[in-house]
């Protein structure tokens, strides 16, 4: 199974009914996505595929061959954070952290479509990630100061 | 000091490699520390009292805390170093913490109850204050001048009169110096410490928003196999047979079946699940009792051991009062669902056993494999990684057991990370409970008579703040038919939401302001406090109720902080309850950090509305109906309020914890605030359910 992930080609000799959040943490070792639910509903197994959100946890790796997938580890640039990612640490914008990486992951997708997202946009696409922890206010707070710098464009 | 060390610590203190050293006492009272019941501890095992906790600098200056203490995102890995840096002058950054390694840190009850800011803060400052004076003893000597002329800031020792500076390793590395002192040493008070008080950044922000930080749940080592775990169609179900052997075919595949116990351990996932669905089990199967039948079970099953608080006296029936009131009040099953789920890996290395897991109690988990495996505690080591919340329900160590089971058997590490619908089943839950209320008031407002029985769901909470002749508080343990123990704040939030509500209820009674009518009762200051800081910010005075949009309040003390909650809803035509504004006040004593107290105090609204509103437990007959995120709902971004947090700060009083206590408002506030606008008292958590079918 080929696909690309962070930038770089690689290749999993695999079962192709394994789910990719399996695949990415158990064969590449990038944890950053993480088991919460198993059914598609917290959102913490979130990864990027070209650009879009989706949940890990429910796909297969068979169905995700050729395509660009990027996690949480391929968000930053060496030590330089995203933008968005830094905005997390501003805000307070976390717990535990463990949803952390799906939530930011969702909110860099939604700033990529809409730059200027409104609170209600960013509650309308963040829907599907839960913080059990209870911090949404801060999460929200988090992408609106990209928001209002025009998207959160990294390094810019 | 060398007799207050076990052998294995011995060795440890000599692996740091001199220095400095300040080991700090355990305090009786950090003993008695509340647990939930699901944590017992084996008689076989009592608790090493030796050291609470202990400071290290090495030869490079670098400065290492230990404590037993473990993070499960209540911030104590900031809000430690902020102590300790306050008394040491270095940067709370530059601190390491090591938290929740049997091996490495002091014996520790747990983290619970919140204590760790009133009882672990002051062990860790007083160490670090007597490292500070012993740091400028050393130099005072070394450089022959007046200790008094000497200060430090950021890590070094200055002489501001001479400009001369030299780094803490310089002397500590000349001192390998060791002090034992109890807990209560000079420390600097609240007014002049330089970062408590202040916010402060997680300081491993980075490696969360990264990614980069390691849950149990994400750990590899080397070999590893990835464990699951067959579990019975219901509970209490017994093993009658079980076909293994096409799990056993499947190549590298490990399967374990010891009396009732049946799992398997493959090279990864997917092979796991495989095997384990391959394996064919019969049960026999126990008739147990349905949901609906839950507070009628509670109350037709009383078990010993009541206990009675605040009972000033039983001078009933009341006949003071103008008016009695009887009212009953339930609270529902409900989960914790932190969004990690239980998860151990375990490694083996002959006799001696290693176990990475999220818990709450590294120490207990520690007992409990040793008494499963047949080991002595040197042999077992469990160690902690930042864990992936907990909310009290992480108290346990069935899974860290389940996975050592599985390595043994395998011979090579194994992980294990519990299904949600493990989590959901198999963990426990917060107790649910029937409360019953007698009350009387005089017509002036005055409470006249309280008598309030608690019934299964704990004693947490029932101390009331308000003034009363007559008044009895008990909780009735009972039989129950689910595993319960532990939640964010016990029983603390079911005793709010019926004392809270039933206030209420008699300032209707005679005809008040629920304010008012708080405020001529109400005995204790701080609780008043907090009370008008939140009515004041929400402008209760200006809050006025039409049939679709109402406001409640509420507010208490518990584990020695205090909160008021005033929270506006609105009903929707088809009977949606939704919370659209909530203001809380707090105050846990000398704030240590803002924004993340704030943060606390946020997110435990944000959960609370949850077990308020609409979480609860379904089950029949032994089984979980609902053991699913897409069938358990939790807050999401939709349910968001606009929330405001008012903190008091009291430099003048010690910190207490605040993890917990900020969740107890918001179900009365609710209950109070929906029967305003409709006129319909629900006197059961969660709210919506109850509401909509007209209970």
């Amino acid at each position: 199974m080929d696909f690309v992930v962070n930038g770089e080609r690689r290749s999993v000799d695999t079962d192709p009914e394994r789910l990719l959040l399996f695949v990415l943490r158990n064969e590449l070792d990038l944890t950053g996505a993480k088991y919460g639910c198993g059914e598609g509903q917290c959102g913490a197994c979130t990864v990027l595929i070209d650009s879009k959100p989706v949940r890990s946890c429910q796909l297969s790796i068979g169905a995700v061959a050729g395509k660009e997938i990027t996690t949480i580890e391929g968000l930053s640039d060496g030590d330089r954070l995203h933008p968005v990612q830094q905005a997390f640490i501003d805000s307070d914008a976390m717990q535990c952290g463990y949803c952390t990486s799906g939530m930011i992951l969702s909110s860099v997708a939604l700033l990529r479509t809409n730059p200027a997202a409104s609170d209600a946009d960013i509650k309308k696409v963040l829907q599907g990630n839960i913080c059990r922890c209870g911090t949404y206010r801060r999460i929200i707070a988090a992408v609106r100061t990209q928001a209002k710098k025009g998207g959160g464009h990294p390094h810019a | 000091m060398p007799e207050l060390l076990s052998a294995s610590r011995r060795d440890f203190l000599k692996s740091l490699g001199g220095g400095m050293l300040v080991l700090v006492t355990l305090e009786q009272e950090s003993l008695a520390q509340e647990s939930g019941r699901s944590h017992r501890r084996p008689a076989s095992n009592p608790p090493p009292q030796d050291v609470a906790a202990w400071l290290h600098i090495d030869q490079n200056g670098a400065v290492t805390a230990f404590t037993g203490k473990v993070e499960v995102g209540q911030n104590i890995r900031t809000s430690l170093p902020q102590a300790i840096a306050d008394e040491l002058h270095v940067q709370p950054g530059s601190i390491r913490l090591v938290m929740g390694d049997t091996a490495l840190t002091p014996w520790d009850m747990g983290t619970f109850g919140s204590r760790t800011t009133p009882t672990m803060a002051p062990q860790l400052r007083a160490a670090a204050a007597a490292m500070r004076e012993q740091l400028l003893t050393i130099a005072a000597k070394k450089w022959s001048v007046d200790r008094a002329s000497l200060t430090l800031a950021d890590g070094y020792v200055l002489q501001p009169a001479s400009g001369r500076k030299a780094g803490y390793g310089e002397f500590a590395s000349a001192a390998d110096w060791t002090k034992v002192l109890c807990a209560n040493s000079e420390i600097t008070p609240p007014s002049e410490r330089q970062y408590s008080g202040r916010s402060l950044s997680k300081l491993n922000a980075r490696e969360l928003v990264s990614g980069r930080h390691q849950f149990t749940s994400d750990m590899k080592r080397p070999g590893m196999l990835y464990g699951r775990v067959l579990r019975p169609p219901s509970f209490g179900a017994q093993l009658l047979s079980a076909d293994t052997t096409a799990a056993a075919a499947i190549p590298n595949v490990t399967v374990v079946h010891e009396s009732d116990f049946i799992g398997v351990a493959a090279p990864n996932e997917f092979i796991a699940d495989k095997s384990l669905d391959a394996i064919k089990a019969q049960w026999r199967e126990k008739s147990q009792i349905y949901a609906k039948d839950l507070f009628s079970y509670l109350k037709a099953n009383p078990e010993n051991g009541e206990t009675g608080e605040h009972d000033t006296t039983a001078a009933l029936p009341d006949t003071h009062a103008a008016k009695n009131l009887q009212s009953t009040y339930a609270v529902a099953y409900i989960a914790h669902v932190p969004l990690e789920p239980r998860a151990a890996v375990a490694e083996w290395q002959g006799s001696r056993l290693t176990v990475w897991t999220g818990t709450q109690v590294p120490f207990g988990v520690r007992s409990e494999l040793a008494e499963a495996f047949q080991l002595t505690e040197e042999n077992v080591r469990v160690i902690v990684p930042d864990t992936g919340a907990a909310y009290g329900g992480k108290h346990t160590g069935e899974c860290a057991i389940e996975a050592a089971r599985l390595a043994k058997a395998a011979g090579r590490p194994v992980k294990l990370v519990w299904t949600r619908q493990e989590e959901f089943t198999w963990a426990y839950f917060r107790p649910a409970g029937v409360i019953e209320v007698r009350s009387g008031v005089a017509n002036d407002g005055t409470l006249t008579s309280w008598d309030f029985h608690n019934y299964n769901s704990g004693s947490s909470g029932l101390e009331s703040p308000y003034r009363c002749p007559s008044s009895r508080a008990r909780f009735h343990p009972t039989k129950y038919p689910l595993r319960q123990g532990s939640y964010r704040g016990l029983a603390a939030t079911a005793n709010h939401f019926a004392r809270e509500s039933h206030i209420d209820e008699l300032a209707l009674a005679v005809g008040m302001d629920p304010l008012a009518f708080r405020l001529k009762n109400l005995q204790n200051d701080r609780v008043r406090a907090v009370l008008e800081a939140a009515a004041g910010r929400f402008g209760w005075d200006k809050s006025k109720p039409t049939p679709t949009r109402g406001y409640g309040l509420s507010c208490g003390m518990e584990k020695g902080s205090y909160f008021a909650c005033c929270a506006e809803i609105s009903v929707t035509p088809n009977r949606q309850i939704r919370v659209d504004r909530v203001v809380e006040a707090f105050e846990c004593g000398a704030i240590v950090n803002p924004r993340q107290l704030e943060n606390q105090v946020e997110g435990a609204i944000i959960m609370g509305l949850g077990g308020a509103l609409f979480e609860a437990i379904d089950f029949a007959n032994g089984r979980i109906l609902n053991p699913r995120l897409g069938k358990y709902p939790v807050p999401r971004f939709s349910d968001l309020p606009a929330v405001e947090v008012v903190l008091l700060d009291r430099r003048d009083l010690p910190s207490a914890g605040a993890g917990e206590t900020p969740i107890m408002g918001i179900a009365p506030a609710i209950a109070n605030g929906l029967f305003q606008a409709t006129g319909v008292r629900v006197r059961s958590m969660p709210i919506q359910p109850a509401f909509q079918s007209g209970v």
